[in-house]
């Protein structure tokens, strides 16, 4: 996919950078000579280096070392990486930990989740794709959609309260989960707080799924053209095949949805995934190794979980599930649009397992930690976190200072399919010579429903001026847009 | 309703992870409040592109990591009245620093990074903002009005420093921040 705009570098759109995501990032349309568009490309402009400036570094940094690779979804980091470190030390973890490293993520994926939708995304859902650049966003919400705004930041909080009472500060809490299991128990008090808080929660997501599924029929034109096309899907599920977050083991179902490959270990990621590089973004390539780059394209994510899921585990969830599959053929969808739908029923979902874990008597007890020292030379640690399956691979020396480290973020593995997507939407919005301020919003809004995390896949977030620059064959500018 | 004078702020990430504005989004309701007071002119939330003149107030996050960074920042400077850096990496480099480690930490890591882990087409990325030598806190690169440690700061001093500089206060640090 590189080589074939390369020789066009004249007739270019660039989108620089687009807003409302989690990440630095900007876009180049490249035109043919009748001035339609040829392809576009989706690149990632920052880049932190954690892979090699955590040598040298004891193990046990490196929870809350690389959780610092992301501020919407530490938490993740910190359990792929704690479960690396597991593995180094070679320990069972407690039960308890284990159920309350569980609650903990699953307040990090509502909260993750309503700030996709409710402050990041829903301007454009709500207020509209052509509304006001000045008024779209979550202050201009406020102003429009008050009810709309207070959901959004009631909902967040409430996945943040859940951090912040297991672990005493919302964002890197890095001082409770630790190899072998968290630091101190979960208090009857602290429960009780966000048991509290629930009902508003169970309230606020169901409303709001019932407010999208409404406006769906007005969205055809998004869910047809925003990213619609097949590819394959991976991410974890249990051994039952249900939605999973913290454990389990892989499956990957074909654009049919077709299981073709299924409990695979994750600990075994490098003999099935592959990562190739391009000159052009610091976000590498991820590709599914037996079909090769660029074909062995896959998505993962909420709509990747839910595709490749055979039930949740949990009742509304479960129903809600089998409405979304409605959607699909075969119980496929295809659509990145539907990303949004996809992370409102694991919003659901989330709120529905932390009720259950917090009336398991289990995860009360006061032994969450097993304590050892270094066992293995090697661990792998992978978590399914909001926006796909996430890696954290370590090598140490005998003393435990850490050697080596590979990390695959979960907004990498979607590299390829972001490019069909942009490229998508492009063909089906920019034609001719002349650009709206609209259509290009579209454009980063097909990245919005992907809902990238940026810092996370380059270890790095960044943000500067939109310039759009229409260039024609003779590389003479046509038009251009700045705001 | 329009108060007469709301205040410009504008937000602005370099190379850090978010968390600083998540926890500025973690003023939850009180973000309503602050809509009220002021103008949200610039920031990775918004759509509006260009670092505007006249801005009152700029909060920034993260390091300066590579040279569009580099750029931001001091156009954010010349355009703003009291820039503050916001979270450790702003205020001292903190992780984003980490490869300072390296006396050729800009190499390093990226050789890593899409060299030596890429099974295809291993090379680095050229045609994308050049990595700085090394990554900067603010201060080193322009005049910084007021500094927030915290990895990430709470949102309640965010919110108190906030308030304070609003009403034209000059916020009192003592026994409210920490690093980390």
């Amino acid at each position: 996919m590189a080589e074939e705009g390369a020789g066009k570098m004249n007739d270019k759109i660039e989108i620089n950078p687009v807003t409302r995501i989690e990440g630095h990032a900007k876009v180049t349309i490249f035109l043919g000579e009748d001035s339609t568009v040829k392809e576009a490309r989706f690149h990632v402009t920052d880049f932190r280096g954690f892979e090699k400036f955590c040598e040298g570094r004891p193990f046990y940094e490196m929870p809350s070392i690389t959780s610092r690779s992301c501020g919407i979804c530490p938490v993740s980091h910190l359990l792929a990486s704690a479960k690396a470190c597991d593995e180094i030390v070679a320990v069972t973890i407690p039960g308890t930990a284990v159920l309350l490293r569980r609650l903990m993520h699953m307040g990090q994926i509502i909260q993750s989740h309503a700030l996709n939708f409710f402050h990041l995304s829903s301007p454009d859902l709500f207020l509209g794709m052509d509304s006001d650049p000045a008024k779209r966003n979550i202050f201009g919400l406020m102003e429009s959609h008050g009810d709309l705004a207070r959901y959004g930041i009631r909902l967040r909080k409430f996945g943040q309260e859940i951090i912040e009472k297991l672990a005493g500060k919302k964002i890197h809490s890095s001082d409770w989960i630790v190899p072998g299991g968290v630091k101190w128990p979960l208090s009857r008090e602290k429960a009780d707080h966000i048991l509290s808080n629930l009902p508003e929660a169970l309230d606020i997501a169901l409303k709001t799924i019932s407010m999208f599924k409404d406006s769906l029929q007005g969205l055809d034109e998004e869910i047809q053209n925003f990213g619609n096309f097949p590819t394959y899907y991976m991410g974890l599920v249990t051994a039952d095949g249900e939605l999973e977050h913290y454990d389990g083991k892989i499956r990957i179902v074909d654009p049919s949805g077709k299981i073709i490959a299924d409990q695979l270990d994750p600990g075994k990621y490098f003999e099935y995934i592959g990562q190739a590089v391009e000159p052009w973004t610091y976000m590498k390539f991820p590709y599914y190794r037996p079909l090769g780059y660029p074909e062995g394209a896959y998505r993962v994510g909420p709509l990747a979980r839910l595709n490749i899921a055979s039930r949740c585990g949990t009742p509304l969830a479960d129903e809600e599930l089998k409405e979304f599959k409605h959607l699909g053929k075969d119980g496929v969808v295809q659509s990145t649009f539907l990303y949004h739908y996809a992370r409102l029923v694991e919003i659901l979902f989330c709120i529905e397992r932390a009720k259950e874990i917090l009336e398991d008597p289990e995860v009360y007890s006061d032994h969450v930690q097993a304590k050892a020292s270094v066992n293995r030379s090697e661990g792998v640690g992978v978590s399914e976190a909001p926006r796909g399956t996430l890696i954290h691979h370590y090598k140490v020396n005998r003393e435990g200072m850490i050697t080596w480290v590979n990390m695959i973020i979960a907004t990498e593995h979607n590299n390829i399919a972001y490019n069909k997507a942009v490229t998508q939407v492009a063909k089906r919005y920019v034609n001719g010579r002349k650009l709206s301020e609209g259509l290009l919003n579209r454009v980063e809004a097909v990245i919005r429903a992907f809902d990238p995390c940026l810092s996370c896949s380059t270890h790095a977030w960044g943000s500067m001026a939109l310039d759009v620059q229409l260039y024609d064959s003779n590389a003479k500018m046509v038009d251009r847009l700045t705001r | 309703m329009e108060t007469p004078k709301k205040i410009n702020l504008a937000t602005i990430w370099l190379s850090g992870c978010s968390g600083c504005h998540m926890s500025f989004l973690d003023q939850d309701e009180l973000l309503t409040e602050l809509a009220e007071k002021v103008k949200l002119v610039y920031s990775p939330i918004a759509d509006l592109k260009t670092f505007p003149e006249n801005v009152d107030i700029t909060l920034v996050e993260g390091a300066v990591g590579n040279e569009d960074q580099l750029n931001l920042l001091e156009q954010a400077r010349a355009r703003t009245k009291i820039l503050v850096s916001l979270g450790d990496c702003a205020v001292t480099g903190n992780v984003t620093a980490l490869r300072n480690a390296w006396s050729d930490g800009d190499n390093a890591v990226l050789k890593r990074a899409y060299v030596e882990t890429a099974d295809l087409k291993p090379q680095i990325p050229t045609e994308v903002p050049k990595l700085l030598r090394q990554a900067h806190p603010l201060h080193e690169i322009v005049k910084v009005d007021y500094f927030i440690p915290g990895c990430p700061p709470s949102a309640s001093l965010i919110n108190y420093v906030l308030t304070e500089l609003l009403s034209g206060r000059t916020p009192n640090m003592e026994g409210r921040s920490r690093y980390g």
